[in-house]
């Protein structure tokens, strides 16, 4: 799929996302604007997936282990085709199979219940060991955040990633430098991330978390590599609406009716610079 | 006097003969193979065990990942480290998306002897029971316990399994035992009294009512193998039929198999219900037959506190 289609993919995973949160006013748009071209590159050009048979056994796998930023994960699902995009709209309320953080027992096309931090990338582990010991070609992708790898359980799936040579697996690290109480540097460092991989042995990279071309190459890298893959992102939270790029307060909080109307507009003109 | 062997021994005897059999059964465990015995597995398929290091919840976020690919994991480590440290990734990682995922918790209670309170756990039970769709077996003897392991294999979802490190009689006949999952056994029939045993009590419940028949008292006994999901039917019965009831487990009054057979009692049947079990208090150092006797767990005991039920019968 050529760049202009993948970026208006994302776009559109953008704005899905920022209108399901408007919708169910709750849930954590910053995030999900971070990563939505990440998704994007995944589901449209790298994943092998059949969103007729979700729970086909060869598929590649994600995991999105922040839980929190499943509005970006929902519509990039819808987008592909797992279910209908009308039912973004329905997220957070009870009725909803899109709950507030990802359940596999009612997604299609959820491969892992995520939400409480630290625990999607050992799920993310299972499943690419799984892969090794049943012979299976299918590789593993899990978006952590750069929070949530305050969580030790991260580092334990670390190290075990790389005891059992786990090269199916590719973890993305979302760094965009804020979690709720403030920016990362300040609340508990966790800094520096590919030195940190190095030093637990995996096959490690540092790219712009936005840039179609560099998501390619580092895709491409992690396959061919015989190591676990941690692919270091650099982004920007709240990235395509204006006033909630780089501003912690967009965690997690939905925007209101003139505030959903501005991040509306902010997204319509990078689609009109687009298609210029 | 029968045999005696622990049901963590028979655990890890239980993986290697069924490992054959189910050719989808990998085991974890978090550096304690050779005392969970998931290392008799590991002899016998060196390729479907895995060893997670001393990091339990990672550990089971690994077997969660493998569930999902329909394999069937068993994730092995001490109680207290199995339930308790890692409670919150069988919670959300195994229990929420109701993930096949087989927890073999070993060295649960006091009569983990020596090591003393830090390895004892008498809150396992309390911390299971709150998961829903979570199953709780708790094996009497080396006969059940292979039984619950092969049960827990053909049951589809989340299991959590309990076994002693103390060797305990085996009474059950290996040709012949049954294994229902969700159905309390009576083992001695009386009217008089029920005395509710699980796992390591169990034996010793069968003496009390030995002892009670001496004195003419009838004593019913019950294993419940089965935690969760609790065979009420089977409580509420005897609760009627015999107007009072003896619990007695190895886990802490609160919480455990006490609890959960008074709830089923109050709400169906009210009886008085005597529970026994570890008090709201840590165990202690020693080995495991001196602390058993120093806790109470002896059928003279057993049948003290039998009596005492009878006698709150109104």
């Amino acid at each position: 799929m050529d760049k202009k289609k993948l970026s208006s993919i994302a776009l559109r995973i953008r704005k899905n996302a920022v209108a399901a949160v408007h919708a169910a006013k709750s849930g954590h748009p910053g995030g999900s604007l971070g990563i939505a071209d990440l998704l994007a590159y995944l589901y449209f050009e790298e994943m092998n997936v059949d969103p007729k048979n979700p729970k086909w056994d060869d598929r590649d796998r994600f995991v999105l282990s922040k839980g929190h930023t499943c509005p970006a994960y929902y519509a990039a699902l819808a987008e592909k085709g797992f279910f209908d995009t009308e039912l973004l709209l329905t997220f957070r309320k009870p009725d909803s199979i899109l709950q507030g953080h990802p359940d596999m027992k009612h997604i299609p096309g959820v491969d892992m219940s995520t939400g409480s931090l630290g625990q999607g990338i050992s799920a993310a582990c299972g499943m690419a060991l799984s892969g090794k010991i049943r012979n299976k070609n299918y590789h593993v992708y899990a978006i952590l955040g750069d929070g949530e790898s305050e969580e030790g359980q991260v580092w334990e799936a670390a190290m075990m990633a790389a005891h059992y040579n786990l090269s199916n697996l590719c973890i993305f690290v979302d760094s965009n430098g804020l979690q709720i109480d403030g920016p990362v540097a300040e609340v508990m460092n966790p800094q520096p991330f590919d030195e940190k991989f190095k030093a637990f042995g995996w096959n490690v990279c540092v790219i712009d978390g936005h840039d179609l071309d560099q998501i390619a190459e580092a895709c491409k890298n992690a396959r061919n590599s015989d190591k676990p893959t941690a692919v270091i992102c650099n982004t920007v939270k709240g990235k395509g609406v204006s006033y909630m790029e780089n501003n912690v307060a967009w965690h997690g909080s939905a925007p209101n009716d003139e505030q959903y109307a501005i991040a509306c507009a902010d997204l319509e003109k990078l689609e009109k610079e687009l298609d210029a | 006097m029968a045999e005696k062997l622990a049901t963590r021994e028979a655990y890890g005897l239980a993986l290697a003969e069924l490992g054959a059999k189910y050719e989808n059964l990998v085991v974890l465990d978090a550096d304690l193979a050779a005392a969970t015995k998931t290392g008799t597995f590991k002899k016998a398929f060196p390729d479907r065990f895995f060893d997670c290091g001393i990091a339990e919840g990672n550990m089971i976020g690994v077997a969660a990942g493998l569930a999902t690919t329909g394999l069937i994991p068993f994730a092995s480590s001490f109680a207290m480290f199995a339930a308790g440290r890692a409670f919150e990734q069988i919670r959300n990682s195994v229990g929420y998306p109701h993930l096949n995922v087989k927890i073999g918790a070993t060295h649960a209670g006091i009569s983990v002897g020596e090591d003393g309170a830090t390895h004892q756990c008498n809150e396992d039970i309390a911390l299971m029971r709150t998961i829903p769709g979570m199953v709780i077996l708790n094996p009497a003897d080396a006969v059940e316990a292979r039984a619950a392991v092969e049960a827990a294999i053909l049951h589809d979802g989340p299991c959590y399994l309990r076994f002693g490190r103390f060797a305990v009689p085996t009474f059950n006949d290996k040709e012949t035992y049954k294994f229902e999952l969700g159905k309390g056994v009576t083992l001695a029939d009386g009217n008089d009294v029920t005395i509710v045993a699980s796992g390591l009590t169990v034996s010793i419940a069968m003496e009390a009512a030995e002892l009670l028949k001496g004195k003419g008292i009838g004593a019913r006994v019950i294993n419940i193998h089965t935690i969760k999901p609790l065979d009420k039917e089977i409580i509420v019965k005897a609760a009627m039929e015999t107007g009072a009831i003896l619990v007695a487990e190895e886990h802490s009054i609160i919480g455990g198999l006490g609890s959960a057979v008074c709830e089923a009692v109050c709400e169906e049947c009210p009886v008085p219900v005597v529970r026994f079990g570890m008090n709201d208090e840590f165990g202690r150092s020693g080995s495991a037959a001196k602390l058993l006797e120093m806790y109470g767990f002896t059928a003279e005991n057993f049948a003290k506190l039998a009596e005492k039920a009878i006698s709150l019968k109104k």
